[in-house]
C-alpha cells in the first residue's frame, strides 16, 4: 500500500476521497434500512407494545420483562428445538451427501460420463421459489394428491398378485387408504427437512467440489506411493484440508436454518400444525416473529429478535474470521 | 506397498478413490453413476409430476395420478389467466375463441388476472431490485479495491462482519420504518434495500481483485477522465461476467422472495407471486380446479428453470468464485 502512495505522490488525496464518494450509496441504505431498524427493534424490545384488539397498549418501559416472558411461557425455546429439528434432519443428509458426490465428482479416475450436467440438476432445486416448491409439496402429499394415489395403487396391486405379501403390510400397518401426512408430526417435520435438503445439497456438493479441487494433487500422489487406500486418503487427507471450508457450511447453513420460514410456513398454510399437546410442532422461530409483526405485538416481537440477533451475531463472526483469515495467507 | 504402483503407472492421473482393493473399476463405475442418476431422478421427479398435472383437467386429476402428459395443458393455463373463464377442449376449435384471443379484450382480462399481475409485479422489482444491487455492490467494491483512504480496511472488515447478518432480525424495526415513511404498498422498500447488499459485494470484490489492474485505471487517469467516467467506462465493462451471474443470483433472489414482500404490501393489486402461491394454500384449497392449481405453481417456477436451462454453466462456475477456499 505505502508504495503505491509513493509512486502517486500530488494527486493521492484529490482521487482518493472518490473512495468515500462511491461508498456513500452502500452506507447511505444500509444505515436507513437496516441499521436504524436494527436500532428501533431492539428500542421497542425494552417496551411493553403491543395491539389488543382494536386498542393500543404501550409502549411503556418495562426492562426486561419481554425477554424474561418469552423464554418462561417456553413458547420461544419449543420453536427453537421445531427449528434445529427440522435443520438438523436435513442438514445431516446434505453434508454426507455434498461430500460423497463432491469427492466423486473430484475423482478423475471415476471418469464420470456428464459430470457438468449431474452438476447442473443437483443445483437446480436451489433457485426455485421456496414457496412454489413448498406449495407443489402440499399438493403432491394432499391426501387427493398423486403420492397417496401412488402409495394406496401399489398397495392394492401387490396384494392383488403377491397375496403373500399381505401379512407384511399388516405387520407394518400399511393400508389402502389415503394418509394425512400433514397430520402426522414426524411426516410434517420430514418433508420440510426433506425440502430444506433437495433445495440446498446442491449447492453444498458445488462448494465442497470447489474446496477439493483446490486440494494440492502431490499430496493424493505422494500418499498414493505411500500406499494409501482411497478411503485412507479421503478420511487422512482431504477432509482435514477441507476443516475450514466445512465451518464454513455448516455455519452458512445454520444460520440459514434458523431463518428458516417460506417452506414450513406454506406447506402447514402459515399454522405450524400438526399441534401435539398444546404445542405447534412445526412453527419455526422467523414464523413465530412473522406471527408477531402481523398481530403487531412489538414489544415481544423485539425481544424475539434481539435473541435472533444475538445468536446469528456470533455464528457471523466465525464465518468472518474464516472469511477474513484467508485474505492473510 | 509395491501392488498399488503397478495401478497407480496404469492411471496416472488419478488422485483419489482408486479401486486398488476390493469393489473392481467396472462396478465402482456402474455404482457411481447410479447414485448420479437417483439423485438426478430425485431433483426432477416433483418438477415432472407438477408438469403432468399440469395438463391434467380436475376430472383428471381427482381420478388418481398417471405418469403421462394429458391435453389440458393450453385450457388450464387459459382459464388461469383469465378470471372466472371456463372454456373446454372444444373452445380450441371455436373461430370466436381465437378472435378475443388476439382481441385487446383478451389482455384487458389476463391484467385482471392474479397470476399475470403478480407475475409482472415480481419481474418489475426483480428486475429493478437486481440492477440497482449489481450495480452500487460494483462501486462499493471499486472503492476499496481502486482507492486508499483512512476507513478502507474499516469499511471492508465492516461489510464482511454484516455479511451474513439475516434481514428477518431487523424486520420489526423495517415496517415500522416503512410505516412512518408512508411507504406500505410500495415497491420502494423491496428495492432500494437491495442497493447495499454484503455477499453480492464480496463476490464482485474477489473478481475485481483477479481481473482489474491498478495500472489500468493509472493510465485512464492520466488520460484525463473523471473518476467516475473512469468507474462506468473502464471498470464496468471489465466486471461485466461477474456482474451478470450476481444480477440472475440477485434477480433470483428477489423473485423468490417471500417474507418482505408479505409484510409491506396489502393491495391485492400489488402483490408478487410467492404471495399469491401462499394465499392459494390458505384459501379453500379443495374449492380450486387443481388443474388451474398446478398450472400457477408451474408458471411460477417455469421462468427461473427456463432462464436456467440456457445459463446453468455460468450459474454453476459463477457461484463458488466467493467462497471460502480450502
Amino acid at each position: 500500500m505505502s508504495e503505491k502512495t509513493k509512486r502517486r505522490p500530488h494527486s493521492i488525496m484529490r482521487f482518493n476521497i472518490w473512495g468515500y464518494i462511491f461508498l456513500v450509496p452502500f452506507f447511505v441504505v444500509f444505515i436507513i434500512f437496516q441499521f436504524i431498524p436494527l436500532c428501533s427493534t431492539i428500542y421497542y424490545s425494552f417496551f411493553e407494545y403491543y395491539r389488543a384488539g382494536l386498542k393500543e397498549v404501550g409502549p411503556n418501559f418495562v426492562g426486561l420483562q419481554n425477554y424474561i416472558e418469552i423464554i418462561k411461557n417456553g413458547d420461544l425455546l419449543y420453536y427453537f428445538r421445531n427449528t434445529m429439528i427440522m435443520w438438523v434432519a436435513g442438514f445431516i443428509p446434505q453434508i454426507l451427501v455434498s461430500l460423497l458426490l463432491a469427492a466423486w465428482f473430484s475423482d478423475p479416475s471415476l471418469h464420470i460420463k456428464g459430470k457438468k450436467f449431474f452438476q447442473c440438476v443437483i443445483y437446480m432445486p436451489n433457485l426455485i421459489m421456496a414457496s412454489a416448491f413448498a406449495m407443489l409439496f402440499f399438493t403432491l402429499f394432499a391426501k387427493t394428491g398423486p403420492i397417496n394415489s401412488i402409495y394406496v395403487d401399489t398397495l392394492v396391486w401387490c396384494s392383488k398378485h403377491f397375496p403373500f405379501l399381505q401379512p407384511v403390510f399388516d405387520f407394518l400397518h400399511l393400508q389402502p387408504e389415503a394418509v394425512d401426512f400433514l397430520a402426522n408430526v414426524h411426516w410434517t417435520r420430514g418433508l420440510v427437512a426433506f425440502m430444506n435438503f433437495l433445495m440446498w445439497f446442491g449447492n453444498t456438493t458445488i462448494l465442497l467440489l470447489a474446496g477439493m479441487l483446490g486440494i494440492d494433487t502431490s499430496l493424493f500422489e505422494a500418499a498414493e506411493v505411500d500406499g494409501a487406500t482411497a478411503t485412507q486418503i479421503f478420511f487422512r487427507i482431504s477432509l482435514p484440508i477441507l476443516r475450514p471450508i466445512l465451518i464454513y457450511v455448516v455455519i452458512t447453513s445454520l444460520i440459514g436454518g434458523i431463518q428458516m420460514y417460506d417452506v414450513p410456513q406454506i406447506l402447514t398454510g402459515n399454522s405450524g400444525n400438526p399441534l401435539v399437546h398444546g404445542h405447534l410442532t412445526s412453527m419455526t422461530l422467523i414464523m413465530f416473529l412473522n406471527q408477531n409483526l402481523y398481530s403487531k405485538n412489538y414489544g415481544l416481537g423485539g425481544a424475539l429478535s434481539v435473541y435472533l440477533f444475538v445468536i446469528t451475531a456470533i455464528l457471523s463472526l466465525i464465518v468472518f474470521r474464516l472469511n477474513t483469515k484467508k485474505d492473510n495467507d | 506397498m509395491s501392488d498399488n504402483k503397478t495401478s497407480a503407472t496404469k492411471n496416472p492421473e488419478s488422485a483419489i478413490g482408486k479401486p486398488s482393493k476390493g469393489m473392481s473399476q467396472v462396478g465402482r463405475h456402474i455404482l457411481v453413476h447410479a447414485v448420479l442418476i437417483f439423485f438426478t431422478f430425485l431433483c426432477l421427479f416433483w418438477f415432472y409430476v407438477l408438469f403432468v398435472n399440469a395438463t391434467r383437467s380436475h376430472a383428471e386429476l381427482n381420478r388418481g395420478f398417471t405418469p403421462f402428459f394429458s391435453k389440458y395443458g393450453l385450457m388450464n393455463a387459459f382459464n388461469l389467466v383469465v378470471p372466472n373463464s371456463t372454456v373446454t377442449l372444444d373452445s380450441f376449435k371455436d373461430s370466436t375463441f381465437w378472435k378475443y384471443v388476439f382481441s385487446a379484450d383478451f389482455l384487458v382480462s389476463c391484467w385482471r388476472s392474479n397470476i399475470v399481475r403478480g407475475m409482472f409485479n415480481s419481474a418489475v422489482i426483480a428486475g429493478a431490485s437486481s440492477l440497482l444491487c449489481v450495480y452500487f455492490s460494483t462501486m462499493t467494491a471499486y472503492a476499496i479495491h481502486a482507492y486508499d483512504f483512512k476507513f478502507k480496511k474499516a469499511a471492508f472488515m465492516f461489510i464482511l462482519a454484516i455479511m451474513m447478518l439475516p434481514t428477518q432480525i431487523s424486520a420489526l424495526g423495517f415496517i415500522r420504518l416503512v410505516r412512518t415513511m408512508k411507504l406500505m404498498d410500495n415497491y420502494i422498500p423491496l428495492i432500494v434495500p437491495a442497493i447495499a447488499a454484503p455477499v453480492t459485494f464480496f463476490y464482485l470484490k474477489q473478481f475485481m481483485d483477479s481481473s482489474l489492474p491498478h495500472e489500468l485505471l493509472e493510465s485512464a487517469r492520466i488520460d484525463g477522465a473523471g473518476e467516475f467516467r473512469i468507474f462506468n467506462t473502464i471498470a464496468l465493462p471489465l466486471m461485466k461476467p461477474a456482474m451478470s451471474v450476481q444480477i440472475i443470483f440477485s434477480f433470483v433472489g428477489s423473485w423468490n422472495n417471500y417474507f418482505t414482500p408479505n409484510l409491506i404490501l396489502e393491495d391485492q393489486k400489488l402483490k408478487t407471486l410467492p404471495i399469491m402461491i401462499a394465499q392459494l394454500r390458505t384459501a379453500d384449497y379443495l374449492k380450486f380446479d387443481m388443474g388451474k392449481v398446478n398450472m400457477m405453481i408451474a408458471l411460477s417456477i417455469l421462468p427461473v428453470m427456463i432462464v436456467y436451462v440456457f445459463l446453468a454453466r455460468y450459474i454453476v462456475g459463477g457461484m463458488t468464485v466467493g467462497a471460502v477456499k480450502g
